[in-house]
């Protein structure tokens, strides 16, 4: 049988996704069900001096009505920060608390006050607007870069600041900065992003009053973790008294890692009224309450020598919370940031400073590289901008300061296994054709454009491991990842895996893989995940994890089948174990054509006993039955790697950019399968271009959304991008037995820089994302206006 | 979303007599429905009038091109007889919105609601556009009179709507990246003896704008664009576009405009 690891396998999940036969939270209905509408803050801050729900509690066909006081009553705890960041001076991070529902202030538009339980969502909706909530309204504080001089939103919480957290050394940095020919200095802004998952978040929650069993759909990428922390920090039920289940859910990138007030709500509701709660967020709550992205204000210096050579590098970041600390809000810009934060280079000395900040906005959490594209956005302007007042090529100058011994220890933490930056670079400009931009540039100088090449090299640090580090560094979870592969009687597979599946393809990329390992056909396969009453505890998927960590836990989980099936084979063929010998499916004594399939075995397994005659194909110590599980905790991250180039045209009578050409060279070890591979970089070229020229969360100076939906949140389209031409280079990862580096994320992570490298060099001016044509048009007039004083 | 009461009319005296002051007329619903479902509108009576036929066709003569209220965008956009006469206004439909609103979208729905970043509104006004309703005849420049607002009196309903064929048009404009509504949109149209340029998305209403016109009646060529003066005193300003940004935005769009021609 031909490998199928590395093959083009058409995704087996589409038929189902794209013919509408996916089953997600919403299409999920029960008996006797019920609504749930939740009553929002209009305001940014305010004191909650009275909620009176008399007049709703008459409107037709409510059920119920819950407030915070509720909340307080029936001790539900509140939404945890799941990672504990040390200040630089040692003290513990500053978090205030986060009732599911409000009771005495909410903190920012979209924060959660009441919810309506009615026989209806029109009977929700209508008895919400009659709850009367009585807000002192308070001055919110709304701006990243001003928060810690403004207001102070906590009691407890001076400077609206939860930690000051550095990672480097400051002596070292002020050694190598006082030895530089030139200092390289930038002011950024990452901007602040709204995930937008196609599928807006919902649950629906069963509660069994005979068993007092919660049953919770629910829209996760992490269906173990909601119910861990819904069970041990909300304290709904028990563990073994919830079962939380993920089915079909349409994309997360982040923003559904971990459960949301509402889910908690929805569970305790059910268990309230004994009835089935159903909630779905309408767009605009999406917009308003989903967890937002990025959200950086950076300054950042580079210590150069005048051939280039760099010698250190200082990043002092204000990252914004939002109002409460999420889950994953403060390792985002901590140990998913600042270890990023030197890049592809060498870099004898560096430090990266990041002050939280807590704002009267939505909280924000991990989005679609979390951390890692924020590091190489700052990194990569940097540089750009370093060989442009160096007078260098900037391909000249990533090259010149690129490792080319792996392993590579990073300066700040990381230890790189494997990768091939220079190869990386190199076959990204043939490519691109990188020699043919100044002609292309005349090209379209021709036409009144002006034509701009950007680049960006970019590394990533995925699959975070191993636990043990992972806790020690404040993490509230390890991160390990589980498989247990289930052989049925007749021979097919049952594989359960314990990461989660919402667009990555997980149901065909695992497939290929247990098919490969076991040597059943692909058909014969079926991936589990979503469910927590059916596989073991797993982590979920984020991180651009699932593949090195899940996917070897299905490797390790195969290797033992195999074990036993030797064992087993020996038993029914009369030859020695050490004797067996299995590839394609097969067991075969060596050096004869005795076999038994691994079918057979499991066949065996299963009805281990012989007509007529007391004689068991199990050796002695052996139970029946053919299922392993394994638990994988792998030594290191994987250290995905690439180089992008974009080429943009600028139109300098409106401002706006067209994207011409994208190229996008990635180095993600062994690929299992390259079409899904491929569609995770378009993806997430899509996203990171989306960052560059389009997308901006905006809040007004009261903390109100104005970009709360596509009206004007600019998502971007089909018709904004070219064709992408991607190319790959391999270094496999020494850290899983596959050799596979997770691919997620990249396309996000690298493409704002070299996009914006890419505008910058059309107008020859900095400027901040997103690119939008009214900035682009004015930084042109400014050009122009200076161009003409200059003559 | 609030509960009201439906009604189908089976002509336009029916679908007048059941109008109020608290009641909206039903044709694509592209505006219509969105609103009460965000509970942005509410209305106690909701009266249908896609099925009256004598609303819906696209007739043309020597001189105009009478289109009736509930013509769909997408009819507009495939008509054979609009893409001869005027071609531009084939054009502008084929471009409002997506596949699904024009396949719903009505250009009676779509001038009533008058939407200052509509596009059609500057087909009217570009091309001395009568609107024709079950009581009266009105001319474009009468007709619109502010955002959201227009002449249209309460049971009021527009028949028609007879564009006057030109020596040659044409529209252009600048989509919002967000939503794809114009944030700026000119249609040009030269007449015999006048030409109009009227701008949409840029102000609170459709308007011609008169000193474009004027030196384009003198000389239709774009190059005489750069010497008129565009005020953005009265633009809208928003997080998409600045007034100063769209008076530059009308200026290149008016170029591209006349360039097409």
């Amino acid at each position: 049988m031909a490998s199928l690891v590395g093959s083009r396998v058409e995704r087996k999940e589409d038929k189902k996704l794209l013919t509408g036969r996916g089953r997600y939270t919403a299409d999920v209905n029960f008996v006797h069900q019920t609504f749930a509408y939740f009553v929002r803050s209009p305001h940014a801050r305010a004191q909650i001096k009275k909620v009176d729900t008399s007049k709703a509690l008459k409107s037709p066909g409510v059920v119920s009505i819950l407030t915070g006081a509720d909340i307080v009553n029936d001790k539900i705890g509140g939404l945890i920060a799941g990672w504990r960041i040390k200040s630089e001076d040692g003290s513990d991070m500053k978090v205030p608390p986060h009732p599911p529902l409000a009771s005495d202030t909410v903190n920012y538009v979209g924060d959660h006050v009441a919810v309506v339980i009615a026989e209806t969502l029109d009977e929700a909706r209508n008895a919400a607007e009659l709850v009367k909530v009585d807000y002192k309204i308070l001055k919110a504080v709304v701006s990243t870069k001003d928060a810690m001089s403004s207001d102070q939103i906590y009691k407890d919480i001076p400077k609206n600041m939860c930690f000051d957290w550095l990672l480097g050394d400051r002596a070292k940095v002020k050694e190598a900065f006082d030895k530089a020919d030139k200092i390289i200095k930038i002011d950024l802004v990452n901007n602040r992003l709204i995930p937008n998952a196609m599928e807006p978040r919902a649950a629906n929650a069963d509660y069994n009053p005979s068993t007092e069993e919660i049953t919770l759909y629910t829209t996760s990428q992490n269906p173990h973790l909601a119910r861990i922390i819904i069970s041990a920090f909300n304290g709904v039920a028990p563990e073994n008294k919830l079962r939380v289940i993920a089915p079909d859910v349409g994309g997360g990138f982040g923003s559904k890692i971990y459960p949301y007030a509402e889910e908690v709500v929805c569970s305790w509701a059910a268990k309230k009224i004994e009835r089935p709660v159903k909630w779905v967020a309408d767009r605009t709550e999406s917009f308003l309450s989903d967890c937002h992205g990025r959200d950086h204000v950076t300054h950042a210096e580079l210590a150069v020598k005048n051939d280039g050579t760099f010698l250190g590098f200082k990043n002092e970041t204000i990252a914004n919370l939002g109002a409460y600390a999420s889950v994953f809000g403060t390792v985002t810009p901590t140990y998913l940031f600042g270890p990023c934060a030197t890049g592809v280079y060498k870099m004898p000395a560096a430090y990266s400073n990041v002050k939280a900040v807590y704002t009267n906005t939505a909280p924000v959490d991990a989005y679609r590289g979390a951390g890692r594209p924020e590091a190489t956005y700052t990194i990569e302007t940097l540089v750009e901008k370093a060989a442009r007042e160096l007078g260098m090529d900037p391909a000249e100058i990533r090259m010149k300061n690129f490792p080319t011994q792996f392993p590579f220890q990073q300066t700040l933490v990381h230890s790189v296994d494997s990768g091939d930056y220079v190869g990386g670079l190199n076959k990204a400009m043939e490519i691109a054709d990188y020699k043919g931009f100044e002609k292309r540039k005349r090209e379209s100088a021709s036409k009144g454009k002006l034509r701009g090449i950007g680049l960006c090299s970019y590394f990533e640090a995925c699959g975070i491991a191993p636990s043990p580090v992972v806790m020690m560094l404040g993490c509230g979870i390890g991160l390990w990842e589980s498989a247990e592969v289930r052989f049925n009687p007749t021979g097919n597979v049952t594989v359960f895996t314990g990461s989660h599946s919402h667009g990555q393809g997980h149901d065909t990329t695992f497939a290929q893989i247990a098919a490969d390992q076991l040597g059943v056909p692909i058909e014969n396969i079926e991936i589990a995940h979503g469910d927590t009453d059916k596989g073991p505890f797993g982590y979920g998927t984020y991180g651009s994890r699932s593949l090195t960590v899940g996917g070897t836990a299905i490797v390790k989980a195969c290797d033992k089948i195999i074990a036993k099936g030797k064992r087993v084979a020996a038993k029914m063929l009369e030859a020695s174990v050490d004797d067996i010998e299995f590839s394609n499916g097969e067991f075969v004594v060596a050096k004869s054509n005795k076999k038994k399939t691994i079918g057979e075995v499991a066949f065996a397994c299963y009805l281990p006993g012989t007509y007529g005659e007391v004689k068991s194909p199990l050796p002695e110590g052996d139970e029946p039955g053919l299922k392993e599980t394994s638990f994988f905790d792998p030594v290191n991250f994987s250290f995905p790697a690439g180089s992008h180039i974009c080429e943009v045209e600028v139109d300098p009578d409106t401002g706006e950019t067209k994207l011409v050409k994208y190229t996008a060279v990635d180095d993600f070890g062994t690929i299992i399968n390259p079409l899904v591979v491929e569609g995770q970089v378009h993806g997430g070229l899509a996203q990171g271009i989306g960052q560059a020229l389009y997308e901006n969360c905006h809040y007004d100076e009261s903390g109100q959304l104005i970009t709360a939906s596509y009206m004007d949140y600019t998502m971007p389209r089909a018709d904004n991008f070219p064709e992408f031409n991607l190319g790959f280079t391999c270094t496999p990862a020494t850290s899983n037995p596959l050799g596979t580096k997770g691919c997620g994320e990249a396309g996000a992570i690298a493409a704002p820089p070299a996009v914006m490298n890419a505008v910058m060099n059309a107008i020859g001016t900095e400027i901040s994302m997103p690119a939008t044509a009214e900035k682009v048009w004015k930084a042109c007039n400014k050009n122009k206006k200076r161009n003409s004083e200059a003559a | 979303m609030k509960t009201f009461n439906y009604h189908s009319a089976k002509d336009v005296k029916e679908a007048s007599k059941l109008a109020s002051s608290n009641s909206a007329f039903l044709a694509g619903g592209m505006t219509t429905i969105p609103s009460i479902k965000l509970g942005l509108a509410t209305y106690k009576d909701i009266i249908n009038i896609k099925n009256i036929k004598s609303l819906s066709g696209i007739k043309a003569s020597s001189k105009t091109l009478k289109i009736g209220a509930t013509t769909k965008h997408v009819e507009v956009a495939n008509s054979k007889d609009v893409k001869k006469a005027i071609p531009s206004l084939a054009a502008l439909a084929e471009g409002i919105g997506d596949p699904q609103v024009r396949n719903r979208g009505t250009i009676g729905g779509s001038i009533a609601n008058n939407d200052p970043s509509a596009d059609y509104p500057s087909a009217c006004i570009a091309l001395n556009a009568v609107i024709h309703t079950n009581s009266r005849k009105i001319e474009a420049e009468k007709f619109f009179k502010g955002m959201f607002e227009t002449a249209l009196k309460s049971g009021e309903i527009i028949e028609a709507i007879e564009f006057s064929i030109p020596e040659k048009s044409n529209y252009q404009k600048y989509p919002n990246p967000a939503s794809r509504y114009a944030v700026v949109g000119v249609y040009v149209a030269k007449h015999k003896g006048e030409v109009n340029v009227a701008v949409t998305g840029a102000k609170s209403c459709v308007y011609n704008d008169k000193d474009l016109a004027k030196a384009l009646s003198k000389n239709f060529s774009s190059s005489v664009i750069d010497n008129v003066k565009i005020s953005s005193s009265g633009m809208n300003s928003d997080i998409h576009a600045s007034a100063e940004y769209r008076a530059n935005m009308i200026r290149v769009f008016a170029k591209k405009a006349v360039e097409a021609c």
